[in-house]
């Protein structure tokens, strides 16, 4: 059975984790760098883009998640898209250079434009309910990143290689279809 | 397309576990604050242990004061308004806070009544000392629940208190035979409904942070061992003899919590804490936790 690590320094970690047990799959939760090898596969929840970057610089966890993404599949959602990304016009954001795009953070505004929406989703071929929390939006893509979903003509989800991004938190809802195909990755 | 959607607002909430929020007074503390890893700040003109000792009526910040924070970090920014003030909460909602913090700490503007929180679009958090309040609050609509505690006292005593006995309350209510559950319900003085519910996840419905009294990352590891999914720090940190480091050191505990060699580096030399109070020589109507109900 194989064994997806769920990085649990700050953020949403737990409803990844039981999204994750719901598919019967092992769930590691990432404290320290070094149980990275014990994971085929990483998920980096949503949290604050701000105290992650601080955070990975704390425990050195820069190189090791950098080192982890270009041999297996990850996936990032919300502030883990931020990280995952190539480029943040933030100097408080360092992010790992994982996926080709450029992410901005809170593009939506502050909590109260936070919301959900049903979104087709092409690739599940079926709708997807989609929440957004202080939401990031993806600005540029590199044309070697497949777009899988798009709100109103901003990509939302993206792939490039093994590594899945998400501007919204598949983990709030009851649908793990996202999660199943992460895994499948 | 629906804004601030209780998924929303519960989901914010999620976002904010494993770490630490800190109360800050001005610019200059979120700054350290947010520096220090917190995952989000509570902008307030006094803290507790201030209020505490000046006295007079407490009230919602000055507007320009969050406003001035909210500029400055880029982590959510919380505030406080009084039990019951639905106008403060209002502005507050107006100004755009991240999250508002119906809050004891401040002088109650209502007496019997809290705010019916489902109204606002910004989330709410809201104090109890046992499961019957945390449902009465998650009834009115806060997404969050933290532990009352006593605040301003770096006493953690009573933090652990309402901890214990909240835990204990949703023990006892999964162990009990459905047909005892009304009954319970009552007793709580919770909807029957969230009482259901609470026992079909054998959690509380929303997250669970504690809050009150943390003057040490010792007493931060504590509170999350007990079953506190983040922790507030209002008076702890910035009335320390070193915030920054006791900032860094709470953030690091909060993580490692379950991790005695971690909670151990982090809590080696750091100056001296705040000065605490002992529960006992606080009359008790001039606790904070007896506020609300």
């Amino acid at each position: 059975m194989s064994t997806t690590g769920i990085l649990a320094l700050q953020g949403g970690f737990f409803k990844h984790q039981e999204m994750v047990e719901k598919l019967g799959e092992k769930t590691l939760l990432i404290k320290k760098p070094e149980q990275l090898e014990f994971c085929d596969r990483l998920i980096i929840p949503g949290g604050e883009s701000t105290t992650l970057t601080k955070l990975f610089d704390i425990y050195d966890f820069r190189e090791p998640l950098i080192n982890f993404g270009k041999t297996r599949p990850v996936m990032g959602t919300c502030a883990g898209l931020i990280l995952l990304s190539s480029k943040v016009e933030d100097s408080r954001v360092k992010q790992l250079n994982l996926i080709d795009i450029e992410a901005e953070r809170n593009a939506y505004g502050s909590q109260v434009e936070s919301f959900s929406a049903d979104i087709y989703a092409d690739f599940l071929k079926k709708e997807y309910k989609c929440i957004f929390i202080r939401a990031p939006k993806i600005k540029e893509c590199s044309e070697n990143v497949k777009i899988l979903m798009s709100y109103e003509g901003n990509p939302i989800a993206v792939e490039q290689g093994r590594i899945l991004a998400l501007t919204f938190h598949p983990e709030l809802t009851q649908d793990p279809s996202i999660h199943e195909y992460f895994l499948k990755l | 397309m629906e804004k601030g959607t209780y998924e929303a607002k519960i989901g914010l909430a999620e976002m904010l576990k494993g770490g630490v929020i800190m109360d800050v007074m001005n610019v200059e503390q979120a700054k350290i604050a947010e520096e220090a890893g917190a995952v989000a700040v509570m902008a307030l003109e006094r803290i507790p242990s201030l209020i505490r000792k000046e006295g007079g009526v407490a009230r919602m910040s000055d507007p320009a004061m969050i406003e001035e924070i909210q500029k400055a970090v880029s982590i959510p920014v919380m505030a406080k308004c009084r039990i019951g003030h639905i106008a403060e909460a209002q502005i507050l909602g107006e100004i755009g806070v991240d999250f508002i913090d119906e809050s004891e700490v401040l002088t109650p503007a209502d007496e019997v009544n809290h705010i019916y929180k489902h109204d606002f679009k910004v989330p709410f958090v809201c104090g109890c000392r046992n499961l019957g309040e945390a449902l009465r609050r998650i009834g009115e609509g806060a997404a969050m629940i933290r532990t009352k505690g006593e605040p301003g006292t770096g006493n953690v005593v009573e933090a652990v208190r309402h901890m214990r006995q909240l835990q204990l309350d949703i023990k006892k209510i999964c162990s009990m035979d459905i047909h005892e559950l009304m009954t319970a319900a009552k007793e709580l003085g919770a909807p029957f409904e969230l009482v259901m519910k609470t026992r079909e996840l054998g959690k509380l419905p929303v997250p669970n942070f504690a809050a009150g009294g943390v003057a040490t990352p010792a007493d931060a590891a504590l509170l999350m061992q007990l079953g506190a999914e983040t922790v507030f720090v209002g008076s702890g940190i910035f009335m320390s003899e070193d915030p920054a480091r006791m900032a860094r050191a709470i953030v690091k505990a909060a993580t490692h919590y379950n991790d005695p060699k971690v909670v151990l580096e982090a809590s080696r030399g750091l100056g001296k804490a705040m000065v605490g109070l002992e529960i006992k020589d606080i009359p008790a109507d001039q606790q904070m936790q007896q506020r609300g109900w």
